[in-house]
């Protein structure tokens, strides 16, 4: 199924939690909404869903609208944050509750529905689990449990608000690559809400950044990371080494130094050139357009970071550089920054 | 390094018993005189009037204490007052339960307000809540004109009790519930509708299923209060012996008039309430702990 966001804004009293934001999902597509908190992901998600209502804007559903169906006829697996399930059932009943539900002509047979639970539970590997209640259950127990409910109504839509949030790092990148795998196996289009980048970039086949209610860019993993849109983006996503410089005259500058480097056509006025810090060499800081003081350096694992400090237009910043094993780095010492690849964002963007 | 630098030293103690530090540290006598007078208030304060109740009620013996019972006008006080209590507890149930459902639950204008509306009860004296459904339904009351063309009658019968019970209640099932669903929050709500349950089902199925411990408890402190209630029900209910006297009121009458016995006897089965109240709060209490 598509889901079609066209223009959806909402306001909470004063805040802006969604500023005219347009979405395309493709079907059987798992997209990651990925943003800091306060971006306004987890909002355009329970709009999807039909928890929340905008304030304008339309929702599509394979082109038809949902805006007029409530949330309980959308036919939509929601996985929440704390998974919310229900304390006083087991798990058995927990996954069979959207089926229970259904009264009249729609009222499903309870042979049905033992066979449509067990093989659910078999489905999120938790069969042995059917009588406990949610109170006895690790986290990650919680979350397959919270997963096997959302699915249970068969939704063509599956929604899951920081699925992995409550959970520690090792469960959560063994549950991502079942997710994955999950997502392949059924006719579900999903959508994901995360602040941890890892994990969209890991596990969705798009990913949609969002800062301040606005969608900043929308791409495959490998666009938004190497290809960031906006400062935001670059900044939001990897490593970022940011070296404050001026255009002038469509020409950088560092201070009154003037830059062999492309302004990429950035308009007059301060500006920020990003790069990934494993895209800037360490060379003489007489032949380099930045040059700083060695703070401190630090080693860990395969990678050595320094701390540079450098001049900047509101005093010195330090920025956090790449050091290659080999090189030996005297704290104290100048040493320049060369960027190979970078970006040039204009500072009040 | 040799092998004796490894072995544990053979002169170390064989055990050495590590007591935990005494958390207080007054010395003994004083901790039992404090003990002592805590329990010496006790007895006096709760145990021994309790104690009194009994033996008065008993004093002229088992044949006295039946016979105060089913004396005509004491079996009708209990009646009232298992009528009036039946009645009350029912409606605050159910006001109790939605007034804390959208308290909890929703969003609304004048929500804090509504809040200390429903703890008005508890800050009032209950004659003065008695004399105002007085003020309203008397005969020289605001309705009273309309009320006696009509020929209804409110105060001094049935009706002007239940109002003042319900009043003076109010507050127990609602004060219970609201913490609690506030503190359960709306996720597992909006699970139930995202899965396709209505309203009323999703009330049904995950709302009240999660609150019914809570719910009984808020439901017994109401039952032992309005049938306990004394000050509210004296001004409105006009005291006419074997119609619109409650159990307090008919005890009040009985050690008015010197007949101490049968009024302890009346007495001791609101004591016996109390226990059974007591008993089976802590039972709940138990249950509620356990859930959460």
């Amino acid at each position: 199924m598509t889901i079609d966001v066209v223009g959806v804004s909402k306001r909470f009293k004063s805040f802006t939690a969604l500023d005219n934001v347009s979405l395309h999902v493709r079907s059987g597509e798992l997209v990651a909404l990925l943003g800091p908190s306060g971006s306004g992901k987890t909002t355009l998600l329970r709009i999807i869903a039909g928890l929340d209502w905008p304030d304008a804007g339309e929702v599509r559903f394979d082109g038809e609208d949902a805006l007029e169906r409530t949330v309980r006829d959308r036919n939509v697996g929601f996985v929440f944050q704390h998974y919310a399930l229900f304390r006083h059932l087991n798990v058995f009943e927990n996954v069979a509750f959207g089926l229970r539900v259904r009264t009249g002509k729609d009222k499903v047979p309870d042979a049905t529905i033992r066979a449509k639970v067990e093989e659910l539970l078999h489905l999120v590997q938790i069969d042995w689990l059917a009588d406990r209640y949610p109170g006895q259950l690790s986290g990650g127990q919680r979350q397959r449990v919270a997963l096997a409910r959302a699915l249970a109504i068969s939704p063509r839509v599956l929604l899951l608000d920081e699925p992995f949030g409550a959970l520690d790092a090792k469960v959560r990148k063994e549950l991502r690559r079942w997710l994955r795998q999950l997502h392949e196996e059924l006719p579900v289009t999903s959508l994901l809400v995360t602040h941890d980048q890892e994990e969209a970039l890991e596990l969705a086949d798009r990913v949609v950044v969002m800062g301040h209610g606005r969608i900043e860019q929308v791409g495959t993993p490998s666009e938004v990371y190497d290809n960031p849109a906006t400062a935001f983006v670059h900044d939001f996503i990897g490593e970022t080494l940011a070296l404050p410089t001026d255009v002038r005259d469509g020409r950088l500058y560092a201070g009154d130094k003037p830059l062999a480097l492309d302004s990429q056509g950035v308009a007059d006025g301060p500006a920020r050139l990003l790069a990934r810090p494993h895209d800037v060499d360490l060379a003489d800081p007489d032949a380099a357009p930045f040059a700083g003081r060695v703070l401190a350096v630090r080693t860990f694992g395969p990678t050595r970071r320094a701390d540079i400090e450098i001049p900047g237009r509101n005093g010195p910043v330090v920025v956090e550089a790449a050091v290659p094993h080999q090189q030996d780095l005297p704290t104290g010492g100048l040493i320049g920054l060369v960027p190979r690849r970078y970006r040039v964002f204009n500072a009040n963007a | 390094m040799s092998v004796a630098e490894i072995a544990p030293p053979a002169a170390t103690p064989a055990r050495v018993v590590r007591r935990a530090p005494p958390v207080h540290t007054e010395p003994a006598g004083v901790r039992i005189a404090i003990i002592a007078v805590a329990l010496t208030f006790l007895a006096l304060v709760i145990g021994l009037p309790l104690v009194l109740v009994f033996v008065q009620a008993f004093a002229k013996g088992w044949q006295a204490y039946v016979a105060a019972l089913v004396d005509p006008d004491a079996l009708a006080a209990i009646e009232l007052t298992l009528i009036v209590a039946a009645i009350s507890v029912a409606l605050n149930l159910v006001f109790g339960l939605v007034a804390s459902w959208c308290i909890a639950k929703f969003e609304f204008p004048g929500k804090s307000f509504l809040i200390t509306l429903i703890d008005l009860p508890f800050s009032v004296s209950p004659v003065v809540a008695g004399l105002v459904f007085i003020l309203l339904f008397g005969s020289q009351g605001l309705l009273g004109p309309f009320l006696q063309d009509n020929d209804i009658k409110i105060v001094f019968a049935l009706p002007g009790i239940v109002l003042a019970t319900v009043f003076v209640t109010f507050p127990f099932v609602a004060r219970e519930l609201i913490p609690l669903m506030q503190e359960q929050g709306t996720a597992e709500e909006e699970a139930a509708i995202s899965l396709g349950a209505s309203g009323l089902s999703t009330f049904f199925r995950v709302t009240l299923p999660n609150v019914k411990w809570a719910l009984l408890y808020g439901v017994l402190l109401c039952n032992a209060r309005a049938m306990g209630e004394f000050g509210a029900v004296s001004v409105v209910s006009g005291h006419i012996r074997g119609l619109t006297n409650t159990m307090p009121l008919q005890i009040e009458i009985l050690y008015n008039e010197y007949q101490f016995a049968a009024s302890f006897a009346v007495a001791s089965l609101l004591a016996l309430l109390a226990l059974v109240t007591l008993c089976a709060k802590t039972l709940l209490e138990k249950r509620i702990a356990k859930d959460h």
